[in-house]
């Protein structure tokens, strides 16, 4: 990619987040209520969407010659950490940590 | 009046500090790692200002020039925010210019501080939520700055660093699974979405499985209203 398209891409991107914040505000002046409908599926997405990009992060993963081997061991030791420790960047970075370890000295290749 | 605000949003957002600091610091060295100059996690954490958004545009940019995906992929991806954005319809009333900026720096962290803490009656609310959200986008945009300068200067194998995102979400997911009864929402994101990944491959992912999830809770709340 050029720079140019570089700029065009994040352009993209910064839109695309945008329109995500602007869009209810633009829809429902003050004054206007939303229908149950959407102010339910604002209760429910939140944790579904959190679910999609666990597996859109893995994705890739689980085509590769290791089948997601360092991955599921990664987070199987950030679940663990988490309960134990309860920290929440803790195990952002004990989890980063042990999956670099991983693949630079066991699963080389990826 | 404003001291006052800033004083009174300051503790609030220190721990979003640590955290800003230390995931904006691993955005900016992933950057810096995939060759990209310190203008960019400068400027991206700034203007899209979505931590988990910006992490997926570093993929984009490393792949074949397509901008309609990275739209498409920032509606999906951040298609909480509209969810946030009705939840404060209401609270973001009558803030003047104010209002703009804090819908435009309305991040996962900004928006829980101020949809659930009240401040002081002698503090403006206008000015609380603002300084909630300036503070936090200061903290996002100083960490990935800084973390793309240590790039330059530190240099080690940074091999499997990118998995910092995944370890983000996972840790994500059990917070909200700890918080929450009722787990069906988090195992239909799970489970639409793998499956539509063995159906529509990793290339396709996003739209199918975003369809899918929004199918399947509507088909579920029909059947609960049923009964």
């Amino acid at each position: 990619m050029t720079t140019a398209q570089h700029i065009i891409t994040i352009l993209a991107v910064v839109a695309g987040t945008m329109l995500t914040r602007f869009l209810p505000f633009l829809i429902f002046p003050e004054g206007k209520t939303p229908p149950g409908y959407i102010t339910w599926l604002g209760t429910v997405l939140p944790h579904a969407v959190i679910g999609l990009l666990v597996v859109y992060c893995l994705k890739d993963a689980v085509f590769s010659a290791y089948h997601g081997l360092p991955e599921a061991i990664a987070i199987g030791f950030i679940f663990l950490l988490h309960k134990w420790k309860r920290n929440t960047l803790l195990s952002i970075a004990g989890g980063t940590v042990l999956y670099m370890v991983l693949v630079q000295n066991f699963f080389i290749g990826i | 009046m404003k001291q006052k605000a800033f004083q009174a949003a300051l503790p609030h957002t220190i721990p979003i500090a640590v955290g800003f600091l230390f995931l904006g610091m691993s955005y900016g060295f992933l950057m810096r790692s995939k060759g990209f100059s310190v203008f960019y996690p400068m400027l991206m954490s700034f203007f899209i200002f979505a931590g988990s958004m910006e992490f997926v545009t570093v993929n984009l940019l490393l792949s074949a020039f397509d901008p309609l995906r990275g739209f498409f992929l920032a509606l999906m991806v951040n298609a909480r925010h509209l969810f946030y954005g009705i939840s404060m319809l209401d609270k973001y009333k009558h803030m003047g210019w104010k209002k703009f900026y804090l819908i435009f720096g309305m991040c996962d962290e900004s928006f829980t501080i101020n949809c659930s803490v009240t401040p002081p009656p002698d503090v403006d609310r206008g000015w609380f939520m603002f300084f909630v959200t300036l503070l936090n986008q200061i903290y996002w945009v100083s960490g990935a700055t800084l973390g793309a300068l240590l790039g330059y200067v530190i240099r080690f194998d940074t091999r499997g660093i990118e998995f910092v995102m995944t370890a983000l979400f996972v840790v994500m997911f059990l917070n909200q699974w700890e918080e929450s009864k009722d787990h069906r929402p988090a195992l239909t994101g799970v489970g639409c979405t793998f499956a539509c990944l063995l159906i529509f491959g990793s290339e396709r992912l996003i739209l199918p499985a975003m369809a899918l999830i929004i199918l399947c809770f509507t088909i579920g709340r029909k059947k609960e209203a049923v009964k």
